[in-house]
């Protein structure tokens, strides 16, 4: 027993090192893995509150930009009225249910050059917001919700290299997985996508229906290069994301409001899963 | 609590306000980074009790890892950092040995050892930091220029803040 002390006591050092090595390998682990720890990230307000400080100051300068795409939209938005205005289509609109409800935020915390990049925005559980809920900007695809505390959030960002978005090139109408490489914050890889495909540059790729965060149709981006590998399965497609994630200013948190009900219809027909 | 614990405390607090809302925001070329609070772990006291040098690491690196949503990387990165310390220390002692009460700095022992001395720590820290977010080795040179620009980058701004303090203490 004395020796077991002693030797203890004579690698303390040693033994206090690797307890706290496991201890930070399991949280990493488990921090990257899972979607709900709820308090040590910048979600807690006062790390979101000394963030937004230091990003208030960095935001002005991207003003401009954002009051340009601001702005954008708004026309967009406009001719959309006006479209409807003119009569459009009323029986598409009568027959069907209010799906979606977005909810507009702005960023306080953002980077690009992480290989596990995160986005902290300003609307929290009071907002309605609930980890699994998609992000979108007015270009695109953004993230999708990690954890949420009272007045913000943490969302993890298409330029996580754990992120995997289901996606479909809209002119050939094949499924593929958008996957960020870790490499260029501009561009995404689309993998998946097999052989007798014939993908091109600029050809558009949008989200799936086959997914379970984000609604059909939002866009992620343009193919930038296609290159086919002799022997391999797939292509090897480049997609330049429609949001450039450096100048990221507001999103918006989309709520599915038909979620819970298509959950549960598949729950009770396909079982827990 | 003597002096130079309370001391250490206040600097503490400063490594960890100036890493979150300035240096944080500094990555050059979307691959540099500036991890400057690994100058606190390498700037404490030579005699510093290498269980309670690991355990200030761990919660630097743990208050770090909140503000970068990357809960015990930076942790797992300052702990080695802090674990390996004393025994580079013991390693590369200069003739005639460390002076008592001194902390390991520029200022006390010259810019050549300083070089010798926190050159190969920081790259630990930096390549087992890098490492261990990308998940491995897969796109290893992709990495590896990350690990060498922001040594570059985190090396410059611990040497300027070397000399400017070593001036005031003159």
């Amino acid at each position: 027993m004395l020796r077991l002390l002693n030797f203890l006591y004579y690698y303390r050092a040693f033994l206090t090192f690797l307890f706290l090595e496991v201890l930070c390998a399991w949280l990493w682990v488990e921090n990257s893995q899972y979607q709900n720890t709820k308090f040590f990230n910048s979600a807690n307000s006062f790390a979101a509150a000394v963030i937004g400080f230091s990003e208030r100051t960095r935001q002005y300068f991207s003003l401009a930009e954002v009051n340009r795409e601001l702005a954008e939209e708004n026309a967009g938005l406009r001719t959309l009225v006006e479209q409807l205005a003119q009569g459009g289509d009323l029986r598409h609109t009568l027959d069907t249910v209010l799906r979606f409800d977005y909810v507009s935020a702005r960023v306080v915390n953002n980077t690009v050059a992480q290989f596990k990049n995160h986005i902290t925005i300003n609307r929290g559980s009071s907002a309605g917001l609930e980890p699994g809920m998609a992000v979108v900007s007015t270009a695109g695809a953004v993230g999708k919700v990690k954890s949420v505390s009272e007045h913000f959030a943490v969302v993890t960002s298409l330029l996580n290299t754990d992120e995997q978005v289901s996606s479909v090139l809209k002119r050939t109408g094949n499924f593929g997985t958008a996957q960020w490489d870790g490499t260029d914050p501009r561009m995404v890889n689309l993998l998946y996508i097999p052989r007798h495909v014939q993908p091109q540059p600029g050809d558009t790729v949008v989200t799936s229906g086959y997914n379970a965060v984000f609604p059909e149709g939002v866009l992620v981006g343009i193919v930038r290069e296609v290159d086919l590998k002799k022997e391999a399965q797939f292509f090897d497609i480049r997609v330049e994301l429609a949001q450039d994630f450096r100048r990221l200013a507001y999103v918006k948190v989309i709520k599915s409001l038909l979620k819970q009900e298509q959950d549960s219809l598949e729950q009770v027909t396909y079982g827990e899963r | 609590m003597n002096r130079e614990t309370i001391l250490h405390s206040l600097y503490f607090v400063l490594y960890l306000l100036a890493q979150v809302m300035l240096f944080r925001q500094l990555v050059l070329f979307d691959t540099a980074f500036c991890f400057l609070y690994v100058a606190f772990i390498l700037l404490l006291p030579i005699e510093t009790n290498p269980i309670i040098l690991m355990f200030t690491g761990f919660l630097l690196g743990f208050f770090i890892d909140i503000f970068y949503d990357s809960l015990g990387l930076h942790a797992l990165s300052l702990v080695l950092v802090a674990y390996l310390r004393n025994y580079w220390l013991a390693t590369i002692t200069p003739q005639g040995g460390y002076d008592a009460g001194q902390g390991p700095t520029l200022a006390v022992n010259g810019l050549q050892w300083f070089m010798v001395y926190s050159i190969p720590l920081v790259f630990v820290h930096h390549a087992v930091l890098f490492f261990a977010e990308a998940g491995g080795f897969g796109i290893f040179w992709f990495t590896m220029s990350k690990v060498m620009t922001s040594l570059l980058f985190t090396m410059t701004v611990i040497l300027l803040f070397q000399y400017f303090s070593f001036r005031r203490r003159r």
